[in-house]
Parts: structure tokens; sequence; C-alpha cells
């Protein structure tokens, strides 16, 4: 339930919404593009935000080994934190097994959200280069891309995710 | 009415009229069961904490010491102490507002100690202005209240398990909350960014060690999203987006935002992990709903409720919270007899849009055995469905927004079980 004041000015004053928006201070400053740029995380599903950098599956494994497997167990299975790979079955079964493979629509969701959020206790120490070899690793373990590949800017978009169209948007259906 | 009326069960199961409680009948009954023990009293007639001076002024107050037991109960990965949950106990609590110690907590890194002087918002994308505010700068924003629930997308998903969960209502119910949160619209921050017209959606930032982000859509964020720096009337706490968090009234608890730092105007939502692999429902066709954002209408029974013993028969109060996402709650019917017949509860005033309601019912208990349950409906027509309902039309897997029926089974000595019926 929200009581807009503005609204009560209105009511009171009988000034007008106009008048009431105007007694907004406007006191944002101008955000330098440095700012911008070292602030924005995002990676959008077309690549938007992708850095520069890339690596391949053999040095994610290393970064795994080092960064990841004490949470996330070997290969992405049993450990304490979520399941990264290693589905037996699918998305339909009793139980269902969501993972990487399985679930996640777009590639771009795993590199940005490693970067921004993983390794969970030491999070920011990967360099970009670091978070496409372990997001090729990933990819790799749940049968997405092979042994042999290298994962970038130029190509991480473009990678098929195997449930790509797997979701209704409920908001878009919606009423309004 | 008169009293004889008013103690006429007017359902199965002994409930009463809600207006009973007015009547003076219903509180003779207790005033008989109190023992003599409990009316021992010193003889010059004054308790010990009557005999000396009392406690000095305190800085910060604090709950009364023999009231320590009412804790949120937390949950946190052990190889990682900041991410979990903590549940508010509404089994303890009375009234809509939740103490803002009490409020649920989801983090998924920790609670980041912000220092406020260095803490900046960043406002980009598709604007025209890119914006950057200080603490100091927002202060000075005329603001206004919201009193709303928050509500975690996945409290209650112990309630999808086949087998229903012994546990105190607010531990598995207890990923809501409700505040008064005070703060600045954000449609005046936005309108001073000039939003360009292709952007469509904000993707919102946290200022947490996870960097927590989320997709929302423009229109809401235009019509009545709050940046809020104020809960209860005091800076938000720490745990609870300090010093400022996005309120998304009405809908799920991930899209409020804490600590928010960064706003990003884009025409497409970025997609992120926490609306596609996770806060996403699988159905039993394996496709998945996503951006299902309205908290649908609920409700439950606080008491009398799990980890409760009635003492003896007689007249007790039913009494619980009701909430929808999509406006007012038009009304709430209790059962005690499993769902067989209902009886409209008092709402208690006020009937807030998108805010906890609180709803009373007398009843009468007369030692027999009796499935307690409360069912809403909100101002749109929209009514809370029952568990079997909910299941059939989103399988078992769904894990977020569940809001079926709660139902409490008493058995002939008092106990309370929580039960599926
Ligand atoms: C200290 C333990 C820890 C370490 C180390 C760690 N993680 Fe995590 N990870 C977690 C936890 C806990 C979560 C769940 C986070 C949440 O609830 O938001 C998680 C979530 C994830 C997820 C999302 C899973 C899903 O299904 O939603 C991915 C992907 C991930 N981690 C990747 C990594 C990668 C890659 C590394 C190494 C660079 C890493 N993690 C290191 C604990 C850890």
């Amino acid at each position: 339930m929200c009581m807009p004041k503005l609204l009560l000015i209105v009511g009171l004053l009988w000034v007008t919404q106009a008048q009431a928006e105007s007694k907004v201070p406007k006191l944002g400053k101008p955000a330098p593009k440095e700012l911008i740029a070292r602030w924005d995380y995002d990676v959008f599903p077309d690549g938007t935000g992708l850095p520069e950098g890339q690596g391949t599956v053999a040095q994610g494994k290393l970064v795994y080994q080092q960064a990841c497997q004490s949470c996330h167990g070997v290969e992405g299975q049993g450990g304490s934190a979520d399941e990264l790979a290693g589905a037996r079955h699918g998305l339909t079964d009793n139980p269902p097994d969501k993972t990487i493979g399985t679930y996640w629509p777009y590639a771009t969701t795993l590199f940005d959200f490693t970067r921004r959020a993983m390794p969970l206790d030491r999070p920011g120490s990967l360099s970009n280069d670091q978070v496409y070899a372990v997001t090729a690793y990933l990819l790799y373990l749940n049968h997405i891309i092979t042994a042999d590949m290298q994962v970038s800017a130029k190509n991480l978009a473009s990678i098929a995710m195997p449930n790509r169209d797997g979701f209704i948007n409920v908001y878009a259906h919606e009423e309004r | 009415m008169n009293e004889q009326q008013a103690l006429t069960p007017l359902a199965a199961g002994g409930l009463l009229d809600r207006r009973a409680f007015l009547q003076r009948s219903l509180s003779f009954s207790v005033a008989t069961l109190v023992s003599s023990e409990a009316l021992a009293t010193p003889e010059n007639g004054r308790e010990p904490w009557m005999e000396k001076p009392g406690a000095p002024f305190s800085n910060y107050g604090e709950p009364a010491a023999h009231e320590r037991h009412v804790i949120r109960w937390t949950m946190g990965n052990d190889k990682a102490l900041g991410n979990g949950v903590s549940w508010t106990p509404l089994q303890n609590l009375e009234g809509i507002f939740t103490p803002n110690g009490l409020h649920f907590e989801r983090h998924h890194n920790g609670v980041p100690q912000i220092d406020p002087k260095q803490h900046k918002l960043l406002i980009h994308g598709l604007v025209n202005n890119s914006l950057v505010f200080t603490l100091e700068d927002l202060l000075r924003y005329p603001m206004h209240s919201c009193y709303c629930f928050l509500e975690c997308g996945g409290n209650s998903n112990a309630a999808w398990h086949s087998e229903p969960i012994q546990t105190a209502v607010g531990y598995f119910h207890g990923m809501a909350s409700c505040s008064e949160w005070t703060g600045i619209p954000l449609k005046l921050l936005l309108d001073e960014a000039q939003v360009k017209g292709r952007a469509k959606w904000l993707i919102v930032e946290g200022a947490d060690a996870s960097m927590m982000q989320v997709s929302i859509p423009l229109d809401k964020a235009l019509d009545d999203c709050l940046l809020a720096l104020y809960q209860n009337g005091e800076r938000i706490r720490p745990e609870n987006g300090y010093p400022m968090r996005l309120i998304v009234p009405g809908w799920e608890g991930v899209l409020n935002v804490k600590w928010v730092r960064r706003i990003h105007l884009a025409a497409q939502p970025v997609m992120a992990r926490n609306e596609t692999a996770k806060y996403t429902e699988l159905l039993p066709s394996g496709k998945a709903r996503q951006f299902t954002y309205v908290m649908e209408v609920k409700s439950l029974i606080t008491q009398p409720s799990f980890g409760y013993k009635l003492p003896q028969p007689g007249i007790y109060q039913i009494t619980g919270l009701a909430w929808s996402g999509r406006g007012k709650i038009a009304k709430v019917e209790v059962s005690a007899d499993g769902g067989k017949t209902w009886l409209e509860a008092e709402l208690q005033e006020p009937v807030l849009s998108k805010c906890f309601t609180r709803f009373r019912i007398p009843w009468q208990w007369q030692g027999q055995e009796a499935i307690l349950q409360s069912r809403a409906t909100d101002e749109t027509g929209a009514r809370q469905p029952a568990r079997e309902h909910l299941l059939a039309a989103r399988g078992q897997h769904g894990y977020f927004h569940y809001n079926a029926i709660v139902s409490w089974e008493i058995s002939a000595q008092g106990e309370i079980k929580h039960v599926y019926a």
C-alpha cells in the first residue's frame, strides 16, 4: 500500500502534479564514463557487455580445481554448493535434474554470474580470461562444447544451450 | 446479537460469529480458569520489582529478557556462512508489522558492511542523463511510505514435499514480513535521468559480494517502486539493505534488491542467474514459468498453530495473516472441519493493498479432533487454492510461489500437527 506524499500535497494545497514534481531537487551528477565502465558487469544474452578475453576447456579445468572444486565438487558434482554438471536424467523426470546443461537457457548467464559472484569466498579474484576458461570447462562438463574448444567474447553468445526454449514468460502473458 | 446467539457455532467444528469477541460471556469463561497459585501475591501486595527503582534509560531498546526466545531461525551454508536464509517467527508475532530485527533474510553472500559516505547510486544505460547520487543527495528528495509485505519467491517451499513438515509456521512460511518502507519514488529519479523510449527494463544490482542483479519491467518501476531508505521509521538495517534498497510492492522478494547501487536501463532483460536458473518454476511438462513476479493471494493461521497445545476445551481466538500481491484482501474464511464448512473471519483495520492483513475469528473447541484452515480472497477475486489444486496445476517441482491453504490438525489432547488436508 503506497500513499504518495505528492498526492497529499495535491489534495491539500491544490497544486498540480507538475508543480509538485518541479519541487524535486534534481541532485544527480553526470556519471563519468569511466565509472560506468568499471561498474557495469551486465552481460546480456546477445553478448552485449562481454569483456575482451578468452579461455580454453583445459585452462578452465585448472581454474575450476583451484577455485571452485572445494564447494562444487569434482567435475561439478557432490559438493556442498549447487551441482554444476552431471545430470543423470531430464526435466520431466521425478525428481527432475536441473543443471547448467539441462536447465540454463543462456551461456552468457554462466559468464555473467561467475564473474560477478564466484568464487563465493573470493569474488572478483579471477581475471576475465580465467572466467572465460572456467565457463568453457563447465560447458564442456555439460556436454555443450567439446574438449578442444576455446570460449571468448566472440563466440560465447552464439553457443546454443539445450533448454533455450524451455521458458514461458508469464509476465508477458499477464493481462494488464 | 444476544449472548446465546454469539456462542452458537455458525459452522461445523465450533467456529463462532466473528463479532462474538465483543460479547462479555467469552471473557468470563477464561476468568473462571485462573488457578489460585497464579494469584499468589506478597503480603504487602508489591512484587519484587515494585520495591526498588527500575532500570535506567537505554539508548536503544531491546525486547524483554523473557522474550529472547522470539528469534529468526537462521539456516546458512556451512562452507559459506553468509549464504542462506532466516525466517520471521510469525507464530510469535501479532498485528501486521514485523519488528526490524525479525524481518526475514535471504543473502547470497552475506551482509555487506557499507560505508554510507562511500556508497553511490548510478543510473545509466538507455537514459539521456547518466547520473550518480550520493546518500546525502537522496535524503533531500521528497519521500513517501509504502506499507507492504515482502515475500521471498521461495517462501513455503517445504510445502511442496510429499510429507508435511513438522515445524512452527514461521519456520517454513516466514520468508514473509511486512513493514512501512519510506523512501523516494523511483519514478522521480528515472525522470531526472530521462529514460529513452527504447528502454523497457531496469537491471538493478546490489553492492553485496555477489553483486546480486535482476531485471524489472520499466512499467512496474514507474508505477509504484520505491528506493527505500527507512524501514519502520528508522534507517534500514544492514541485513535489509542499508543504506538503500528497492521496494517492488507485491512482487517477489528477490526483485527488492538490497544495497542497491546500480540501475541499468535496457531494452531487454539481462537473463541473470536469479531469473533463469533460480526463481523460475519447472512444470511437469518440462517447461518452466519465468518472470512470475506477483506474489499471489495467501493466508495462514498463526495461532493456534504447530508447537502449541490447547490446554483444555474452551474458547480460542483463531488468528492469522493474509496478503496478496494484486491488491487488498477482500475476505478470509476459516474452517475448523478440514474445509467442509467455512465462516468469514473479521479483518482487522486497516486493510491495505499489498500489505499483511490480520484476521481473527473465535472458536469453541469441545475437545474433538479438528482441522483448522484459512482461505483468502483478494479484491481481484483471486482465491487461495487448495494444495491439491496447486499441485495439479504446477506439479511438485516448481519450488517457488507456493500459496496453497495451510492445515493444522488438532488432536483430542489439543496437540497441533501440520497436515495436508
Ligand atoms: C566457498 C564456496 C564456493 C566456491 C569456492 C565457489 N562457489 Fe559457486 N556457489 C557457491 C554457493 C553457496 C552457491 C549458491 C549461491 C546462491 O545461493 O546464490 C554457488 C552458486 C554457483 C553457481 C550457480 C548455480 C546454480 O545452479 O544456480 C555457479 C554457476 C557457480 N557457483 C560457479 C562457481 C565457479 C565457476 C566457481 C569457481 C570459480 C565457484 N562457483 C566457486 C559456493 C561456492
